[in-house]
């Protein structure tokens, strides 16, 4: 309790005084590699300067674009550096090696513990580190998540799991009210450092409640950070952010994801929560993407890429607040933008994305930015319906080519 | 009057009667003020007996000690009040408070009185806006309980919270800035009357939502049981306590609450402060069960109900709690019988309470009886009351006085404490973060 007190208040006293404080340097030549020099005191008192440890070893990771990756043929594990696995996997050794750190990390949700979570993203755990450090609670979003916030504000980091995202439609009061503004109405006394995940999206079949993005809500909630994650390797990395940060972040991850395959570094990484991730760099167009769709983006394209065109295409991963370094960048190069994404089409992070770009890139578009989002219809069980109810492959395609036409 | 309205639809069973004549069926005690005159003696010892479940030695020692102990965690009100009845009115043997623990109950409501009372003259010289309730007339609850804590032991309030973080320590001059709105306030002005919080005397808050408060304290009392059992803090035995009313009895997040805090058997005491008014809904139109310490044994949790007019049985029935959930026995749900003076908050013109009804519950002032108590028992006299009388009006003209001339906030207060980490505002697009733009922390930065 007397860290944490102290810390409120150096923290506080940090940010009063710190326009002297940090200093910076222009960045590299790189998109994909951004330097970033500043003196920080911790609260702790203890300081350090220039990069963090761990963020010069994520910067010299480069991710590569994902349509590369697909294209190579296996080749044999003995030859490669690190390690291959899933991404619940990368979440579950990122919880891992999160918990093996700080004992105040702690997980809750339903069935997390003995059954090891609905998607498997905790299993294990519970044996390793006890039924309290894994809680497995009743159904009770809106008070297993109160509990996670007032768990937060009196020294633990604990991790809410919604079973399924939309389930924390029923914690919209302690998220909105307690997890994003009691740090503010406390007068910055107690800070949450909650991290609350699952899955969404749009999944095979599941039905319109099991179906849903709940980016679109919490966006407008103040105080909070949301991430989603994408890959095994920016899910391990956001996941191991998320829970170091002291602030309250919502990490959506999606349900069709879960399996999917990678190589990620053995040795220890942490990624920026509020960094974009450059996909796969280019001239044309700006496609600018999240979660589940990026898959989506990358088949299109290849097809792009077969038809001469050269998409830039960057996975914004953090929802809020936006990247508009790396977006930014990206628009001045190409003057044209396509925003490719699960949300619905009304309120969603699209629209919040049109707005931010606008704003301050104005001058920089030939052609207004293009939103593809998913239709604003509950999704709808059939197969057929859902598919044309989430933006494809091919609409992505004729999207961009309409953009360029413009210019041509 | 309602109850005459609710014995006239057809669909709604008949419910006893209203307050003036029964609060509940078996409780005729209350009806009558000639009888609560005369068993003013303080019974909270009573209470105690049944509360105990354990016999082991390191419990914490209550100021009088019981003779019998009784098993069942289940307590009922009956059982209570056929001991009250029973009981002859010839004084306890032993005195239930000494005469420094009186004079400081008596000082503490005194400064949770006049400190509202002040509030609300100051709302109506515009000194301070919004929603302002005051918690005049239910002292005893709030110095009951909260008088008999650690530092470390935590509280958790609703928007009726001024007297509970004058009781758990914040100075009266913190609370008030904060009332005016103040940078000198304990939130800095950014929480206001409803949102007291205290990091130094961990008071958690202050919730402007009913229920939403019960989960936070929930999670500190898990908090302190992890540290027990996961972190090795042996000695941690930190208690939480809920402070919640009546209303909120009704809430889902109650009910979730108190079934996970019972499965867990988590440091908590779930205290209800049951002054029978949700604004202008009366308890018994709004619950179908309106004994509401009967809500406890269902989630597996002893269900006690005390007189909360009165100070020394509520701190009695509190130690009780208390101890319980330092021993590591699990939570307790203690009803408290109370009544607020004023309306549900300044901006309620109260109209719909019954004149009566507040004059009864005038009688028996918590302050008055106190007073009354130690005078009958010779352990002070009115000239320590009054001087006590006199230190608390200076205190709050001084609380009036520094929050008077403490300044309003800047405008770079604005985006200060949103994150604690400000980094979470983000990058912006000359790729610095937003924080580190000099303009932000002086408020003229466009976010």
């Amino acid at each position: 309790m007397a860290a944490i007190s102290q810390g409120i208040e150096a923290t506080t006293a940090l940010f009063l005084a710190n326009s002297n404080k940090f200093l910076f340097s222009s960045c590299g030549s790189s998109l994909s590699e951004k330097k970033r020099n500043f003196f920080v005191v911790k609260s702790d008192g203890k300081s350090y300067s220039g990069l963090n440890q761990q963020q010069r070893r994520a910067q010299k990771v480069v991710t590569n674009a994902i349509a590369t990756k697909k294209d190579k043929a296996p080749s044999s594990t003995a030859s490669k550096p690190g390690h291959e696995l899933l991404l619940f996997e990368a979440l579950r050794e990122g919880l891992e090696e999160e918990m093996d750190r700080d004992p105040c990390v702690c997980v809750m949700g339903e069935d997390v513990g003995h059954y090891g979570g609905s998607y498997k993203v905790t299993k294990g755990l519970a044996e390793k580190y006890g039924d309290l450090r894994v809680l497995d609670t009743p159904i009770a979003e809106n008070s297993f998540t109160g509990m996670g916030i007032g768990a937060a504000m009196s020294g633990l980091r604990p991790i809410v799991e919604g079973m399924n995202m939309g389930f924390l439609l029923l914690a919209f009061n302690q998220i909105s009210n307690n997890c994003g503004m009691l740090h503010y109405t406390s007068g910055g006394q107690f800070k949450i450092p909650i991290v609350i995940r699952g899955p969404g999206g749009v999944g095979r079949q599941l039905g319109a409640e099991h179906s849903q993005r709940l980016e679109s809500y919490f966006q407008s909630i103040p105080g909070i950070q949301m991430v989603a994650c994408s890959t095994a390797y920016n899910a391990k990395g956001l996941m191991k952010a998320a829970i170091r940060s002291e602030n309250p972040v919502i990490l959506f991850e999606h349900v069709l994801l879960y399996n999917l395959k990678e190589r990620i570094p053995d040795e220890e990484y942490v990624l920026n929560l509020e960094e974009a991730e450059m996909v796969r760099p280019g001239e044309h167009v700006t496609i600018l993407t999240y979660s589940r769709m990026r898959y989506h983006v990358m088949q299109a394209a290849k097809t792009l890429v077969n038809k001469g065109y050269d998409p830039e295409v960057i996975d914004i991963r953090s929802l809020k607040p936006f990247d508009l370094y790396t977006i930014g960048n990206s628009v001045k190069k190409t003057h044209r933008v396509l925003i490719v994404e699960e949300c619905m089409r009304t309120g969603g992070i699209g629209a919040s994305l049109t707005a931010a770009i606008t704003e301050n890139f104005h001058d920089y578009l030939d052609a207004p930015i293009v939103c593809l989002s998913s239709q604003d219809v509950p999704t709808p069980y059939s197969g057929t319906l859902e598919e044309w109810t989430v933006v494809q492959p091919a609409q992505i395609v004729a999207a961009v080519e309409q953009l360029c036409q413009l210019l041509r | 009057m309602a109850a005459t309205a609710f014995s006239a639809t057809k669909f709604m069973q008949p419910l006893p009667p209203r307050l003036n004549s029964t609060r509940s069926a078996e409780r005729s005690l209350f009806s009558d003020p000639l009888k609560i005159k005369t068993t003013t003696s303080f019974l909270g010892s009573i209470h105690t007996n049944k509360l105990s479940l354990s016999r082991s030695p390191i419990s914490h020692s209550s100021s009088s000690s019981s003779a019998s102990r009784r098993s069942p965690n289940v307590v009922a009100v009956s059982e209570v009040v056929k001991e009250k009845t029973t009981q002859s009115t010839a004084s306890l043997s032993s005195l239930l408070i000494t005469k420094e623990e009186g004079l400081a109950l008596y000082e503490d409501m005194v400064l949770g009185r006049s400190f509202e009372d002040m509030c609300a003259q100051m709302y109506y010289r515009g000194k301070m806006f919004g929603f302002v309730h005051l918690y005049n007339g239910q002292e005893a609850v709030s110095t009951g309980f909260i008088k008999l804590l650690k530092q470390e032991d935590c509280v958790v309030s609703t928007y009726r919270d001024h007297v509970h973080a004058l009781s758990k320590g914040v100075p009266a001059r913190a609370v008030m800035s904060e009332l005016f709105g103040k940078t000198t306030g304990c939130c800095r002005g950014q929480g206001g009357s409803m949102h007291m919080f205290s990091k130094e005397h961990n008071l958690l808050g202050g919730f402007a939502f009913i229920g939403e408060g019960i989960p936070v304290a929930t999670g500190a009392a898990f908090t302190s049981k992890y540290r027990r059992e996961v972190l090795k803090e042996a000695d941690c035995d930190h208690v939480t306590l809920a402070f919640f009313g009546d209303g909120t009895c009704n809430n889902g997040q109650f009910f979730e609450c108190l079934n996970m805090a019972a499965l867990w058997k988590l440091p908590i005491v779930f205290v209800v402060e049951n002054n029978l008014w949700a604004i202008g809904m009366s308890h018994l139109r709004a619950t179908s069960d309106p004994q509401i310490w009967k809500k406890g044994p269902a989630f597996g949790m002893p269900g006690v109900h005390v007189d909360g007019m009165d100070v020394l049985k509520v701190r009695d029935v509190a130690k009780e709690a208390i101890s319980r959930a330092r021993r590591g026995e699990g939570p307790t749900l203690v009803e408290c019988e109370t009544y607020r003076f004023r309306g549900h908050s300044l901006a309620d013109p109260d109209e719909l309470r019954d004149p009566a009804e507040k004059a009864h519950y005038a009688t028996r002032d918590p302050i008055s009886a106190l007073k009354k108590y130690m005078f009958e028992n010779n352990l002070a006299n009115e000239a320590e009351f009054k001087a006590i009388d006199k230190k608390i009006d200076e205190l709050v003209e001084d609380a009036v006085d520094f929050a008077d001339e403490s300044p309003l906030p800047a405008r770079s207060q604005l985006l200060e404490n949103v994150f604690a980490d400000p980094r979470g505002f983000g990058i912006g697009p000359d790729g610095r973060y937003r924080c580190e733009d000099p303009k932000f922390t002086e408020g003229t930065a466009q976010v």
